[in-house]
């Protein structure tokens, strides 16, 4: 048994975001002789230094290539990136670590079942997004839709930004092959019902894929009690190194599924007259996989099981709930995205400003958010807004550093006025 | 309506308000707020904009906000004139301030100024520097371009 995967438990009952922040080193930091405050976890979070040491550790103790099996140090090795590919398995509760496949991200992830899932569709047939999907999980079903004649349909949202279930239902059909679905929105925040609407297509024999890539930061996934086909997120959102990420793919599936990537790795024998692949999961992770990274992420996951994972979620909520409260003290500010269901993301506009103008000048107070189209073009179009700034909470942020976001916010206003 | 010559020479930009003043202007800002505030009220001396050269070929892509940038090369004198747009208050700030040191000069003139050194001296070199997506560095490269080709 390796000790890399099992960073302690360091944090018991209850939730001390003050403790937790010691454990994040790059918050201690000064930006522009200000305290930061890191309110950008969507795009990426921070690592605590149970990651950090884990990978340090791997490298400086263990490294070698995996699955090679000649000596001391590769097998160190295999066994720490098998170890947290288990980690990874039981954090999402997928029932084999067969099902669960090392990718570099989400999007890698979602490029991998859309190529496995082309051989399936012909002309006419649909596959079901949402119109506040990431690039992500557009692009790579627009790829295949070009190349085998099929229709990528988005499912149109409401106001508020939830799903619009009116249009789904109307949307659900026979041509109805795959449906990619976010579990939750990077730029509105809101908790998609995904449950129930895979049980829904599932009696039609629809594909299901969902982006769990912002949900995972919030909350943990089932995957069999969702029932989907396939989730995919990347570690780096989930306070793990970037550069890796996971997709989870029912087993029968991926067994059908072509390999995604030749190479190194992913087969069983190789000649010139006839090849054959190697068995899940390793059929699909074809070269050198990115084992320190692997590592890192089962570090992170555990990091985050020493946690009351209940407590951190109310305090997450009440970041939201704080930040909800305080929008009335900066007039002309307008919340994007008010689904009842929702992870503490904010995004929002302010009358007369661009969004770029609010990231520059929060920046200077050492605030740090997200400005633009956050990757969601079809959903600005929807909301007719050129992009939108957005504050992206994590676990240890404080309802001060909230405080501080809206304070920040009246004097970018004074300033503009 | 499209720009005359006279609208590009009326530009204060260069003319009236010159270096030396943003310079001035900036060795007396003590903080963050002083300083943006200035930025923000140069910002507020880019002429109008005319809504018909609000055209694909004017657009210089590569920023977060919408910018648009049009010139006039006047045979004459030989001085490159230009009209820059944004929708972003910052970035009309900045893109004051590069009027300030590059209209209505000659190809050659423009070229030889150092927009780089300026924006450092200026303690604004971020907001210029490739890592940030504003499109600053885009409209620089685009209004080099231009007198690159009109020298």
């Amino acid at each position: 048994m390796n000790d890399l995967a099992m960073a302690k438990p360091t944090h018991k009952a209850g939730f001390d975001v003050t403790a937790a922040r010691r454990d994040f080193p790059i918050l201690g930091q000064q930006i522009n002789d200000k305290p930061l405050v890191y309110l950008d976890n969507g795009a990426s979070a921070q690592k605590p230094i149970a990651v950090l040491d884990a990978m340090d550790r791997y490298y400086r103790q263990m490294h070698s290539n995996v699955h090679r099996g000649a000596h001391t140090l590769g097998d160190r090795a295999t066994s720490a990136f098998e170890g947290a590919r288990e980690t990874v398995r039981a954090f999402v509760n997928a029932g084999s670590t067969e099902e669960i496949i090392w990718t570099r991200g989400t999007t890698e992830a979602i490029n991998l079942v859309a190529n496995g899932l082309a051989g399936r569709l012909k002309p006419g047939d649909e596959i079901l997004v949402s119109q506040m999907e990431h690039h992500a999980n557009i692009v790579p079903w627009q790829m295949i839709a070009e190349r085998t004649g099929a229709k990528v349909v988005p499912v149109q949202i409401t106001p508020e930004g939830e799903l619009d279930l009116d249009s789904f239902n109307s949307l659900l059909g026979d041509k109805t092959k795959i449906l990619a679905l976010t579990h939750v929105s990077n730029v509105l925040g809101t908790i998609n019902p995904v449950a129930a609407l895979i049980e829904q297509v599932k009696a039609r024999g629809v594909f299901t894929l969902i982006d769990g890539a912002q949900a995972v930061p919030h909350f943990q996934p089932d995957v069999q009690a969702l029932g989907c086909d396939f989730y995919a997120f990347s570690s780096h959102k989930l306070f793990g190194p970037t550069g890796i990420g996971v997709l989870y793919g029912r087993k029968q599936l991926l067994e059908e599924m072509p390999p995604y990537q030749g190479g190194g790795e992913m087969i069983e024998r190789v000649s010139f007259e006839r090849t054959t692949w190697n068995v899940l999961p390793y059929k699909f992770e074809a070269g050198t996989p990115a084992v320190a990274e692997a590592v890192g992420l089962g570090a992170a996951i555990e990091y985050l099981n020493g946690f009351d994972r209940a407590a951190m979620e109310a305090a997450e909520n009440r970041l939201l709930e704080r930040a909800n409260e305080l929008v009335e003290t900066v007039p002309g500010m307008e919340i994007i995205g008010t689904a009842k269901q929702k992870v503490p993301v904010m995004s929002f506009k302010i009358e007369g400003l661009h969004p770029s103008d609010i990231g520059t000048l929060l920046d200077q107070q050492g605030i740090a958010i997200r400005t633009g189209h956050h990757c969601a073009m079809p959903l600005m179009d929807f909301y007719g807004v050129p992009g939108t700034a957005r504050a992206s909470f994590a676990f240890y942020n404080t309802v001060e550093e909230v405080e501080q976001l809206f304070t920040a916010l009246q004097k970018v206003q004074r300033l503009f006025a | 309506m499209t720009a005359s010559a006279q609208d590009f020479e009326n530009n204060p930009l260069g003319k009236d308000t010159t270096l030396e003043d943003v310079l001035d202007g900036f060795e007396f800002l003590d903080d963050w707020e002083e300083r943006y505030a200035f930025i923000i009220d140069l910002g507020k001396q880019l002429p109008e904009f005319p809504d018909d050269e609000r055209r694909e070929e004017n657009y210089v892509h590569g920023c977060q906000s919408q910018v648009w940038l049009i010139h006039h090369h006047d045979e004459a004198t030989g001085k490159l004139y230009l009209l820059i747009d944004s929708d972003a208050i910052i970035v009309r700030g900045l893109a004051a301030i590069i009027l300030v040191a590059l209209n209505g000069k000659t190809p050659r003139d423009l070229l030889a100024t150092d927009i780089d050194e300026l924006f450092e001296k200026l303690d604004l070199f971020r907001h210029i520097s490739p890592t940030r997506g504003n499109g600053l560095r885009a409209m620089v490269g685009k209004i080099r371009d231009i007198a690159a080709e009109a020298a």
